[in-house]
């Protein structure tokens, strides 16, 4: 039986009405329309569903919504500000570190969970931090780049491309 | 998914009432992280589940006298960031790093993943190693019990329908004792094709203990016993390694299946032990110098 429920997701309180078995992954984009979380493996091995809460990386599709209330849900429609691309975001931008993008928003959601973490991380630190996050496109390679190129300009704290 | 009945209690006796009353046709979830794959695949379908997640009082990593004692619903994160684990049982941290993706040791708890039961988890071989002791609840009492008797059969552990593990207590470690934890994995996230943990306590230039946890080895994660008994009163050289890695994988009884067959999971459990061996021994400084 469908049952109220209110979770807080980038920033506002949403009622939706769901079963108790619904998974976090599931109402944000059924009920609210969040397509950003993506459905992939449905196991918990491929990461695309990645979301954040109180700012901690986790599996959306491995996590019951009821489990979410009260706490701080964060999709990645919730990462840029007012229009403008976060670091992270705009880094994967103007390294290529995109192909088919479907599992960018998971990487960039551990990414942002890194550096909210870690603000100077190793390579090999980046690559750990994304080890729950398979991507079959690009290899890696230019995904890692744009992570230390992010962690450079957050901790500069500026975006000179931008201002 | 099958649809189910939610509860979420308050308070660990409302939880273990809701247990009694529900008596096998409840689950209990805490991070979910293995019971939620189990239900969305239909291995399991229960009618109630019971959210312990959010309970207070069971997420702790305290410093006793003897050891250390962790709540069931600590995550796995706080394990591996710990600076009383990582300045004491370093082989927790090695084992947490090793444990799927950073995003499941921000949900997943460690009591979950023991009561879960699975051979091929990294906790148990570790905490076997470790000769942990759980503590289980249950409104008739609590009772305590080495891990190692904790295990049944795959995916099956002695926990009562109707209890619920509350602690997990580490014993101390002399202070020279080397410790080591190795698996073999697919992926890097994935969960082990073969693990082993070693715990090697030195006494002069020989070993006065050592213990072996096996991961991945057969139905039940386990000691072994066997392998363990060898190596007492002896330096950890290479030869009495190979020995004891032999007949540890004799001590295994793995299954076929997707990763491998029975005999190559036996030869790769002799080769996780043989490494968790040195490393523990070298760093207990009874193996042979680098």
């Amino acid at each position: 039986m469908k049952q109220q429920l209110i979770l807080k997701v980038n920033g506002e309180e949403h009622e939706v009405f769901a079963e108790p078995s619904k998974l976090l992954r599931d109402v944000l984009r059924e009920d609210l329309d969040l397509m950003g979380t993506k459905e992939g493996c449905q196991d918990g091995y491929c990461g695309a569903c990645t979301d954040l809460i109180d700012g901690k990386a986790v599996k959306s599709c491995l996590v019951l919504a009821r489990q979410a209330r009260g706490k701080e849900v964060t999709t990645i429609e919730g990462i840029a500000n007012n229009g403008r691309l976060g670091p992270v975001q705009q880094a994967f931008v103007d390294h290529f570190a995109v192909q088919c993008g479907f599992c960018t928003p998971g990487m960039i959601l551990s990414a942002t969970a890194l550096l909210s973490e870690n603000p100077s991380p190793t390579e090999m630190e980046v690559k750990r931090a994304l080890i729950g996050n398979l991507c079959r496109c690009t290899g890696y390679a230019k995904i890692v780049e744009a992570v230390l190129a992010a962690a450079r300009i957050v901790r500069e704290g500026d975006n000179p491309r931008h201002d | 998914m099958r649809g189910f009945q939610y509860f979420e209690p308050e308070t660990l006796s409302a939880a273990c009432s809701l247990l009694a009353k529900y008596k096998g046709e409840a689950k209990v979830i805490a991070g979910g992280q293995s019971l939620l794959s189990m239900l969305k695949n239909r291995l399991l379908a229960p009618d109630y589940v019971v959210n312990i997640k959010g309970l207070s009082g069971l997420e702790y990593i305290k410093e006793r006298p003897s050891g250390i004692a962790v709540g069931a619903l600590t995550i796995h994160r706080a394990i591996e960031t710990s600076p009383v684990v990582g300045a004491r049982y370093p082989l927790l941290v090695e084992m947490e790093h090793r444990l799927a993706a950073v995003q499941v040791r921000n949900w997943g708890t460690i009591g979950g993943n023991l009561c879960h039961a699975d051979p091929a988890a990294d906790p148990p071989p570790c905490l076997l190693a470790l000769n942990a002791i759980v503590k289980l609840k249950s409104r008739s009492g609590t009772r305590s019990l080495p891990l190692e008797q904790f295990f049944k059969d795959y995916l099956e552990s002695v926990l009562a329908p109707d209890e619920l593990m509350v602690e997990i207590f580490i014993p101390n470690l002399p202070a020279r004792a080397g410790t080591a934890f190795i698996k073999e994995s697919v992926r890097a996230n994935d969960m082990a094709v073969a693990s082993a943990a070693a715990v090697v306590i030195p006494n002069g230039k020989g070993a006065k203990e050592v213990r072996i946890g096996l991961g991945a080895a057969g139905p039940t994660p386990l000691r072994a016993r066997k392998a363990e008994k060898t190596l007492v009163g002896r330096c950890l050289e290479d030869a009495a390694i190979e020995e004891a890695a032999a007949i540890a994988a004799e001590e295994a009884s793995p299954t076929t299946d997707m990763h491998g067959s029975d005999s190559f999971k036996r030869q790769l459990l002799q080769v996780v032990v043989r490494n968790a061996l040195k490393e523990a021994g070298q760093r207990a400084q009874v193996g042979r110098a680098r």
